[in-house]
This record gives structure tokens, sequence and C-alpha cells, in this order.
């Protein structure tokens, strides 16, 4: 399987939200309605605060529980990759999916009725461009690329820099990596 | 302290801030398929025990509800879909994953068994409805068979019932993502009320036959065994990880708690159970209605809390919006 990862350096992103608009741009998502989204997590006691922000979508976990919730096979994983996408003509709005993601990062197309997530613009990837989030990010703080290559920008990041993922205990085995 | 805050705005309609995406069509889908399954149960049961004549309702005439209680919970699954028009595509393929899948086929299964296990005492429970059917072609070889096989047709429909009222539960239990569904006792759980459910319409229409003492009796055992199951859940999510204990709060004191300890477990089954002991000494025809339409009751409440409760628990514990209590915090520490 290919692993497809993203990596997300919380020491340089500075939340200003581009990777979103770029999101909404790129895959004419109609208002109201994201696919990926900023944190900002803030922890300690005042004065001694630290925050961090982090640009959040689908995990494309390499254990997708919303691709075995799918009943029909709409919720699939792409092109034996950990990319998982939904194909609208096989979606019956069941909303499975929905209640099986971990990290609730599905959401109700409208006014389609399907389900729609991130893709990691599997468009772009299929001619060998990255996400349309990490092209436009303009302090460059997001990277991706093919974890089974040791070459790979994230390969070389993920093994450099300390990192995490979110909630990992989940057993989901998520994607998105944040260099902290 | 930690405050994890979205800046962006995320707002996807029924996602956020809680799931919303099973509303009441939910609910009595899972009554009406728990119901299902516990009118065929106990109307293969005594035709597998050779003992009709003890039920003689439960066998020969209540089993005529079976279909008609499954189409109208398959209407509600039908209605919850957000495009009606691709239900077909349930049926183009088989997902071994997805317990939805599951239920799907199961449900194509069961269909036929519950139309079988009428005919199989149509010409004794509805003499009138099996004169028409004979009229039709086939119609009476079609009798003929299935009283013929009335065994063979009670096993396979057994089987298929406890499976269609322990799937409900597994739908909801499978769900890793949604802390409070997370248990394996969410089953045997829907299972047991959905026999109480069935066993409770059993007293209603077996007032004349003399079953009702029997369905009483059996629906005593049911709700003391549901009792116990309750138990054991509410253990088991109180010993969980901190995700589960999160979400049992929502019913032990948070603001499901009235309406699943008073109306569920006070109206819904205790109440019920103590007068269902009495009726067993004095039968007036007010302590034989009473107790099962509040069984009833109580097993809709059951799924509507379930389904309520289990979308508004989550791994993630976001803010949407400001939170002026957080502030609070930050100063107290």
């Amino acid at each position: 399987m290919l692993r497809y990862a993203m990596v997300i350096d919380t020491r340089t992103c500075i939340g200003c939200g581009d990777c979103v608009v770029a999101c909404k741009t790129e895959n004419n998502i109609p208002a109201g309605l994201n696919r990926d989204w900023i944190v900002e997590a803030t922890r300690g006691t005042y004065p001694d605060l630290r925050s961090e922000y982090r640009s959040e979508r689908c995990n494309h976990c390499s254990h997708a529980t919303c691709v075995y919730s799918c009943p029909t096979g709409a919720s699939h994983y792409w092109n034996n990759s950990n990319i998982t996408v939904v194909d609208p003509s096989k979606c019956t709005g069941c909303k499975a999916c929905i209640a099986a993601c971990p990290y609730d990062a599905r959401l109700i197309m409208h006014p389609g009725g399907y389900v729609d997530k991130c893709t990691f613009c599997n468009h772009r990837v299929a001619e060998g461009l990255d996400p349309a989030c990490v092209s436009s990010c303009p302090t460059q703080c997001m990277h991706f690329g093919l974890l089974n290559d040791p070459r790979s920008i994230v390969s070389q990041l993920l093994k450099r820099r300390k990192h995490k993922t979110l909630l990992p205990e989940t057993g989901n085995e998520p994607n998105v990596y944040y260099l902290t | 302290m930690i405050e994890e805050l979205i800046i962006t705005t995320r707002a996807n309609t029924r996602v956020d801030p809680i799931l919303e995406i099973w509303t009441w069509e939910i609910s009595v889908y899972l009554f009406l398929g728990g119901l299902t399954a516990g009118i065929m149960f106990f109307g293969a049961l005594f035709i597998i025990l050779n003992r009709q004549d003890q039920a003689r309702f439960v066998t020969t005439q209540l089993p005529l509800l079976a279909p008609i209680v499954l189409s109208l919970g398959m209407l509600m699954l039908f209605l919850d879909l957000e495009r009606q028009l691709w239900v077909w595509r349930f049926y183009t393929s088989f997902q071994p994953t997805s317990p939805m899948s599951w239920g799907s086929w199961v449900l194509i299964l069961v269909y036929p068994f519950s139309i079988l296990l009428i005919l199989t005492y149509l010409r004794k429970g509805y003499p009138f409805l099996a004169r028409y059917f004979e009229r039709i072609p086939y119609g009476s070889m079609l009798l003929d068979l299935s009283e013929q096989y009335r065994r063979q047709i009670a096993w396979v429909s057994a089987l298929l019932a406890v499976f269609l009222g322990i799937y409900t539960g597994i739908l909801l239990s499978a769900f890793n993502a949604r802390p409070f569904w997370n248990t394996a006792l969410l089953g045997p759980l829907f299972l047991v009320s959905g026999l109480s459910t069935a066993a409770a319409v059993g007293v209603i229409g077996g007032r004349k036959t003399g079953e009702c003492h029997l369905f009483t009796r059996i629906d005593i055992g049911l709700i003391v065994l549901e009792l116990v199951i309750i138990a054991l859940l509410l253990i088991n999510l109180s010993t969980g990880g901190t995700i589960q204990q999160k979400a049992l709060g929502h019913i032990m004191g948070g603001e499901y708690t009235d309406i699943f300890w008073y109306g569920f477990i006070l109206l819904g089954l205790i109440i019920p159970l103590v007068m269902e002991t009495v009726c067993l000494r004095l039968s007036s025809t007010m302590m034989i209605i009473i107790p099962p339409l509040l069984i009833l009751m109580g097993g809709y409440l059951l799924r509507d809390i379930t389904v309520e409760v289990g979308q508004m628990t989550s791994w993630t514990q976001y803010e949407q919006q400001y939170n002026a209590e957080l502030i609070d915090e930050i100063r107290e520490h």
C-alpha cells in the first residue's frame, strides 16, 4: 500500500488560514462547509502559556474506520494508497462513515447529499502535484509526499524532527504528522 | 489547562458542534427492528418447542405484524438517507467489515421468512385471509408447503430474528469513534429489549387466549435480564478510559440523566416489572394493559437516548466558539 503523508510544522505555522481558502477554491466547496480547518491549541497557566497552530483535515488513516463502516463501498482507498475518498455515485447518504470518523473530518455535501471529505487533492496527486493547501502555504510549513520513499521530504522530516499525530490511541493509524 | 479552539469557521451542518446525523428515524427503526425480531422469535420458538397450544395468539396471529412493523422500520431507514434514489446501492455490494451492509442483507432475508412464518399458521390464525390467499396462483400450494415445513421455517426464522435483534445494537457498538456506543453490551441489550417489547405485545394481544400470564412471566424474566445488562453496561463505561467516562456523564448528571433514569429505567422497566409481578396474582384489565404499554415506551426511549447521547460523544474536544469559562480556568490555577 502506498502511504501518502502530510507533515506540518507547528513551529512555522502562523494560523493564517490560507490552506482553508485554497482548499475551498480548488475543490469548489460550497459556503458553510469546510474540508480543513485550523486549531489553535493553548496549554498552561497564565502567564506561562504555550500555543500551537495546527492545520487539520482528514488523516487518511492506514486503518480507516470510515472505509470499513461503509455499506456500499462508496468510501474507499484510492489507487492502492491510504488516500481515502468517497465515490458519490455509490454513496447513499447513510452517514455511517461520519459516525465512524474519530476526527469528525467528514461532512454532508450540500446540496448533493453525499458525504464529502478531504481527498489530499488526489486529482493533483495523480499529476504529481502537491495538494492545494500545501502548495499555497505562505510559510511553507506544510509538506506532502510518500512515506514509502525514504528520500521523500516527508520521510526526511520525520527522521530529523520530533513529531506527533492526532489521537493515535484510536488505532486508526493517522497519516497527517505535526512537527513539534 | 488545554484549550483547542477552531479559529477558522468550521460549522459543517449536522457535524458541528456535535453530530446530529441520525435523528428520530433511526431511533424508530431500531425500535421497530427489535420488535420485529421479538415477534418472529417468539412465534418461531413455540413452534420449535411444539407448544403452539400454550401460545396460540403469538404463534398463529401475532406474526402478521412482523412484516408490517419491519416495512415501517425500513421506511424509516429510507427516510433517513440523504440520497434516497441511491438506496439500491446497498444491494450492489456486500462489505463484510460494515455492520450496516450485513444488516441490509439480513433484512432482505428476514422479509420472506417473516411472511413464510405467517403462512405456516395462516389457515388457523386468519381463516378469511387464507381463503383469499388460496385463490391466488400457487397460493394453496404455498400454504401446504409452509405447513409441511413449519418447523424448518421456524428454525430459520428464530435464527434470523436473533441476528436482526442483536445487529441493531452491533450497528452502533461497532463505532469506535463514539465512546458511548463502543461497548459490546449494546448488542445483547437491544436484543433483550426487542424480545421484551414483543412479549409486551403478546401480553396485550393474548388477553383473551390466556397467554397473557405466560408472556407476563416471560417479560418479567426479560426485564430482570435487561436490568442486569444495563448494570453491566454502566460498569463497563464507568471503568473505561477518559472518553468513555465522559460519555457516561451524559446520563449520570448530564442533560439526559432524568430521561434515562426516570423515563427509561423507572417508568419503562421497574414500574412495569412491579405491576406485572402483582398482576400475576390479581388480573384486572388495566393492570394487564398498562405495563406492556410502558415497556413499549421504554423500548423506544432506550433507542432514542442511545442514538442521541452516542452522537454527543466524540474523541475530539474542540471549542467551536469563545468559552468564557476557560478564561477563568487560566486564572484559577
